[in-house]
């Protein structure tokens, strides 16, 4: 008869205790995978929100500031790029496309983007997926509109329903530019990315509803209606930024440095990998509490492992007479309790793990649907193996204290048991 | 020295002897043992109070406690001078012990029960032979039905419980058998024909009993009764 199986036969004798010791250490592992798997998720599915796009360009600003509005439209935009510049830029013979990005207007709280139709073909996210219609198609006509799969869902809108633009991008700030409304020509599909919470309008159609418009409000007196507008030109003056592809990669930090060192206006030319990693290192702080609370649910299962083991000794004071009395060293009798504090680890840890797994079946497409971040089922990391490794170390290590414990009592008791 | 120790005895060499021994509980419960001796295959019958000390003997004499002087030799091994592992190993190898209560492993069956000392003795587990039937042949003697045999050990009645950790202590025929009160459950009849079959098996195995005992009237199944008053010194604090 193995040592192994005497262990496991006395743990099988105190089940319950040990099934609920189990549990307890399944479901902290659980808790700690699955928040690591939450906190890289969260960061790639971040570091993915664009892609494809090798430079972000806009008027000089720090490279967040700009990712901030250009990607995220979050803050405004201090300057613009004017439109010969944009045009400059786009001629360059290293450019294989480039999207113009207009931002000012807003729609009941979602920003209003004018873009052209080579957004929809250009923008790339979570490596390389493509934008998709969930329904109608790209803008055609000058009032035609696209939103953004979260403005569709919040507000109701059906392909053809007519919708207006606010001036402005404060909530409500009342000039509204009623007199030229839009059609939902289509609704993008859901990406988890901050392209659902947008309206897309065509470039000149930010000129035409602006036509009769100077600075905040309208010139007064001056009133051309939307169909006199199609015969204006609606070249537009400015852009916000501009997305920009390269036809090789290699030219991406000559081509930055150019942008950079732009002569007719200060420019700043970003790569968004780079400043979406700055950006998220912003947050690292409450990742890494995340992490540390995670951590502290370990330690605090181990805890309650050493307790329940110092509180099954008093039981088994009898089991270890016995034993003792048929040879067992007190080493054999900690080894058997180091054993039995092992092997709950092991079964917690593999349990946990196994749960991770389920959890990740049942809830990755409500996390991609609902907030964006995609969960890759693959193996456990390097990373998670050292922490499956570590707390199966310091389980062994927890019984380690009940062990020295229970050797030092199996000498005191002799062989007398009385209880 | 290292043959010896698991060569079987000549009738000449004590199986125990113990010399001027002393040994001590952290409580201040104290023993001390001038001279005892223990022949070969005798039987011997040690009587004495309650809390007189026969628990804190036996342990002295098995070596899970280390006398603070004297000698304690078992058969043919000075054990005072076994450290460590050794004195574990020599233990299962020579003694098989009984427990006045609570002597199974209750999540073992009973035959499971019976095979723990060769888990621990490479010596008996040889001596044994076939390790299965020759524990079953054991639980037979002793009256164990046979369906009782893969039972867990605590579902048997307490004088079964006895019976089953005779066949244990007897398993490999280690060369003394020491039994702690083994009868405490039985009424007189039942001890008496439970001796009479751990009688039959010691002959068997070769081995040497010493048990402890209130009871005087068991003393015709013995080859010799000692009292502890006669043969031990209690010191510090006084047994109640
Ligand atoms: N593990 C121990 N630690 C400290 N003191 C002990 C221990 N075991 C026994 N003693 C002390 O030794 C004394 C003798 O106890 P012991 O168990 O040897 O008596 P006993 O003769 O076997 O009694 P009983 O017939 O009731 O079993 C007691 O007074 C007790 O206080
Ligand atoms: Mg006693």
């Amino acid at each position: 008869m193995s040592l192994l199986r005497l262990a496991l036969l006395s743990l099988w004798n105190r089940r319950l205790t040990a099934i609920l010791t189990i549990l307890g250490i399944a479901l902290s592992v659980t808790l700690f995978l699955s928040v690591e798997k939450l906190r890289t998720g969260a960061r790639e599915s971040f570091a993915n929100t664009i892609s494809g796009t090798d430079l972000i360009v806009g008027a000089r600003a720090g490279d967040v500031q700009l990712l901030l509005y250009s990607v995220f439209r979050i803050g405004d935009a201090t300057n613009n790029v004017t439109w010969d510049s944009y045009q400059d830029i786009a001629g360059r013979k290293e450019v294989d496309w480039i999207v113009p990005i207009s931002l000012g207007d807003s729609h009941r709280g979602y920003r209003v983007v004018g873009t052209t139709t080579g957004f929809f073909d250009h923008y790339r996210y979570r490596r390389d997926t493509g934008l998709r219609f969930a329904a109608g198609q790209p803008f055609d006509d000058l009032f035609d509109t696209v939103v953004g799969a979260d403005v569709a869902a919040a507000l109701g809108y059906k392909v053809d329903d007519r919708i207006i633009v606010s001036h402005g991008t404060g909530r409500g700030s009342g000039a509204e530019h009623d007199d030229k409304p839009f059609r939902v020509a289509g609704i993008l599909a859901k990406t988890g990315t901050p392209v659902d919470r947008a309206v897309y309008v065509g470039l000149e159609a930010i000129e035409a509803i602006h036509v009769d418009w100077q600075g905040g409000g309208r010139v007064e007196g001056l009133r051309i209606p939307a169909e006199r507008v199609r015969n204006i030109d609606l070249t537009p003056k400015t852009v916000t930024a501009a997305l920009v592809g390269l036809k090789s990669r290699i030219t991406t930090f000559r081509f930055q440095r150019y942008v950079n060192e732009y002569e007719a206006e200060p420019l700043t030319a970003i790569l968004p990998g780079v400043a979406l990693s700055n950006l998220w290192s912003l947050v690292g702080v409450a990742e890494r509490a995340l992490s540390a609370v995670s951590l502290m649910v370990i330690v605090t299962a181990l805890l309650g492992l050493v307790t329940t083991l110092l509180a099954s000794l008093q039981e088994r004071r009898r089991e270890m007479a016995i034993l003792r009395a048929n040879g067992a060293s007190p080493r054999t009798v900690s080894a058997l309790l180091t054993a039995e504090s092992g092997l709950i680890t092991l079964a917690g840890a593999a349990l946990g793990l196994g749960l991770l797994y389920l959890l990740l079946f049942t809830l990755q497409p409500v996390l991609d649907a609902r907030f964006g971040i995609y969960l890759k089922i693959d193996a456990p990391s390097l990373r998670d193996c050292a922490i499956l490794g570590i707390v199966i170390a310091a389980g062994i290590a927890a019984g380690l204290i009940p062990a020295w414990r229970a050797y030092r009592r199996s000498l005191a008791d002799g062989m007398s048991i009385r209880s | 020295m290292q043959a010896r120790r698991f060569s079987r005895l000549s009738d000449t060499d004590p199986a125990l002897s113990i010399r001027d021994a002393a040994f001590s509980w952290a409580g201040g419960f104290g023993i001390e043992i001038a001279n005892f001796d223990l022949k070969p295959r005798e039987r011997v019958l040690l009587l004495g109070p309650s809390g007189g000390g026969k628990s804190t003997f036996l342990n002295l004499v098995a070596g899970i406690t280390t006398p603070s002087r004297g000698r304690i030799d078992v058969l043919g091994t000075d054990i005072t001078g076994l450290r460590g592992s050794r004195i574990d190993r020599f233990r299962v190898d020579s003694f098989g012990i009984v427990f006045q209560m609570f002597n199974l492993l209750p999540w073992l069956s009973a035959i499971d029960n019976v095979l723990v000392p060769l888990r621990f003795s490479r010596l008996r587990r040889k001596r044994a032979g076939d390790a299965r039937g020759e524990a079953a042949r054991l639980l037979g003697a002793l009256g164990i039905d046979t369906t009782l045999f893969d039972q867990r050990a605590s579902t048997l009645s307490v004088g079964q419980q006895q019976r089953v950790a005779a066949a244990r202590a007897l398993i490999g025929g280690p060369g003394i058998i020491l039994a702690d009160e083994p009868t405490s459950a039985l009424d007189r009849t039942n001890a008496r024909a439970f001796l009479d079959l751990l009688t039959a098996e010691l002959e068997k195995a070769d081995s040497a009993l010493l048990m402890v005992s209130h009871d005087e009237t068991l003393a015709d199944r013995f080859d010799r009764t000692v009292r502890l008053d006669d043969i031990a010194r209690v010191t510090g604090k006084v047994a109640a």
